[in-house]
């Protein structure tokens, strides 16, 4: 699908850069042992920005939920509708999530809870990669 | 010399249990109410902007309580106007807008409102000395206006929250949705396409999932919606479309992010709405009967993860109930009605059933109850009797109507069969929103 390409901010740019290396990393409060996603310029329970830093996590979680996208406001995704919209609960802490559409699984045939594992797509724009989810059994 | 505009402080919003009984419960009424008319859009003269609707309506809630302009010492407002429906950047604003006093922004009354754009178009507000702002939604308006009454801030209090709606589709290609890059929190979510109503979809996907319900055991409760919006004389379907809906036209509604389909969203629409608050003393000599506030409460959650989810709005509907009860010093069985919102109908599913109790209705009751029971304004316990926004398009404050009319025993043919004494309503959000406990009698 031809995706909207992120432009990283000073905030966010170690996620960015993390997946052109295909690696998925999450912010991560060391004082309090704690992830939090998408970034923040604090922690969100201690609410200092002192302890924050990266962590690589496994690219593994599950399909928490999902909707299937028939009116979209984005003008790039509208010729690709119907499409999937899923949000991952990451295998580390179920109670981030991340956004996907599937790739490879039709329509109406999201399988609920079923485990997935990252993969990266290139944006057309910039070249810049995401974060993208496949069903893998 | 310029009246300050202030914003409310944060003491005077009840967000937690365990506050006892609200010290000001039936101290502050409301009175009147004013409505402008309703259109589908904007059609580009000064006489439907919406600031020119704002003061339709204060000057209708005025003449509704009986009250002289003169006599109103206390506004509060929300500055914002909508979602959705920005002004197309870099097109002019027309000339015919100068028909009215303008401010220094040449949009103010177009698709925003100030103090300055209200007191300079309504020059017999000769007595204000007290405004205040609230933005995001007329729930919040209310609920700042009756602490503020409480407070003694002010004694005659005029709210208003306008709703303008621009020709274009509703989001749908607008601003950063027509880019093809991404910046700000949208790369981490808007990015992937969900509508507005994706939060919605995946909350009741989740509850369908939970409780082995589906999407048509909702159809009733929609088709009550309209039913009650088409006895409402103020709402959009009732003056434009009058037309009740049937079940064919809620299964073959089609797709948004399903399972949330357009007639599970509401239509977006031109309107602007007023109401009158003041103390009981005051009241007396007042047009209208007094509408007693027992009680309010504010929700301000921030879920954890990018969307929230089932369980969040199940907790904090149910946390607001029981806030608003130990506020009001009342019980789910002293509910007489409730309209709690239903902008995204989904969300009443939640909202009734964080009630705990209302008609017997428990976690996952809501969809069996509609399918089976009598959910109309005759039954004894009536859902939603204003129809809310899918009765009468999106405003926010058709519920607060209601449950003023109702008590005051003036909502017509929405009248309910039974003595309307005690009530609910509010919103938006189960986990970011205002709510209230309305009452016939102070105590």
């Amino acid at each position: 699908m031809p995706y909207q390409s992120p432009i990283p901010d000073e905030l966010d740019k170690p996620f960015w850069d993390a997946c052109n290396e295909e690696r998925l990393v999450i912010q991560v409060c060391t004082k309090c042992d704690r992830l939090q996603h998408p970034p923040q310029p604090t922690c969100t329970q201690c609410g200092s920005g002192d302890f924050l830093q990266w962590r690589q996590v496994s690219g593994r979680g599950n399909i928490f939920t999902h909707a299937v996208v028939y009116d979209t406001p984005i003008s790039l995704l509208i010729p690709d509708q119907p499409f999937n919209l899923a949000l991952i609960a990451l295998e580390e802490d179920p109670g981030l999530q991340m956004p996907s559409h599937l790739p490879g699984t039709p329509v109406d045939q999201v399988p609920a809870g079923a485990k997935v594992e990252v993969m990266f797509v290139t944006t057309p724009k910039t070249g810049q990669k995401i974060p993208e989810w496949r069903v893998v059994g | 010399m310029p009246i300050p505009v202030q914003n409310p402080p944060q003491s005077w919003y009840r967000m937690q249990e365990g506050l006892g009984k609200w010290e000001q419960s039936g101290k502050v009424c409301a009175v009147g109410v004013g409505v402008s008319p309703t259109e589908r859009r904007w059609q580009g003269t000064a006489e439907d902007t919406i600031g020119a609707y704002c003061i339709i309506a204060m000057r209708k809630a005025m003449e509704d309580a009986g009250v002289s302009p003169s006599e109103v010492d206390g506004i509060v407002f929300d500055p914002v106007t909508a979602t959705g429906s920005p002004w197309p950047e870099g097109m002019p604003i027309p000339d015919e807008l100068k028909a009215l006093n303008p401010t220094g922004d040449p949009l103010d009354g177009v698709c925003k409102l100030s103090a300055d754009y209200i007191l300079q178009n309504m020059p017999e507000l000769t007595n204000v000395k007290f405004i205040m702002q609230a933005p995001g939604c007329m729930s919040h308006v209310q609920n700042v206006a009756i602490q503020a009454v409480a407070e003694k801030a002010t004694n005659v209090c005029l709210v208003v929250r306008g709703w303008h709606n621009l020709p274009g589709r509703y989001y749908v290609g607008r601003g950063a949705a027509a880019h093809d890059t991404a910046t700000g929190p949208a790369k981490f979510m808007g990015m992937f396409g969900g509508p507005a109503c994706y939060g919605t979809a995946t909350q009741f996907e989740q509850y369908c999932r939970r409780y082995g319900v589906t999407r048509d055991m909702f159809a009733n409760f929609i088709i009550n919606e309209r039913k009650n919006g088409l006895m409402f004389p103020e709402g959009f379907w009732f003056q434009h479309r009058p037309d009740a809906l049937t079940r064919e036209d809620y299964l073959n509604s089609q797709w948004v992010a399903k399972p949330c389909a357009v007639l599970d969203n509401d239509i977006p629409i031109q309107v602007a709405a007023s109401f009158l608050y003041t103390t009981p003393e005051r009241a007396k000599d007042m047009k209208q009967k007094p509408v007693y506030v027992l009680s309010h409460a504010t929700a301000r959650d921030r879920a954890r993860g990018l969307v929230p989810d089932l369980d969040m709005c199940q907790r904090t509907a149910a946390r607001n109930a029981r806030i608003l009860y130990e506020g009001a010093g009342i019980t789910v069985d002293d509910l007489s009605f409730e309209n709690l919102y239903e902008g995204w109908p989904f969300f009443h599913i939640f909202f009734l059933e964080g009630l705990g109790g209302y008609t017997g209705i428990k976690e996952g009751d809501a969809l069996h109850y509609f399918e089976t029971q009598d959910i109309s304004i005759n039954s004894d316990h009536p859902i939603s009797p204003s129809g809310g926004n899918v009765g009468s398009g999106r405003s926010r404050f058709w519920n607060t109507i209601d449950c003023i009319q109702q008590i005051q025993g003036r909502a017509g043919k929405r009248q309910i069969k039974n003595k309307a004494e005690i009530a609910v309503d509010g919103g938006f959000l189960p986990y970011a929103g205002w709510f209230r406990v309305w009452s016939a009698t102070p105590n």
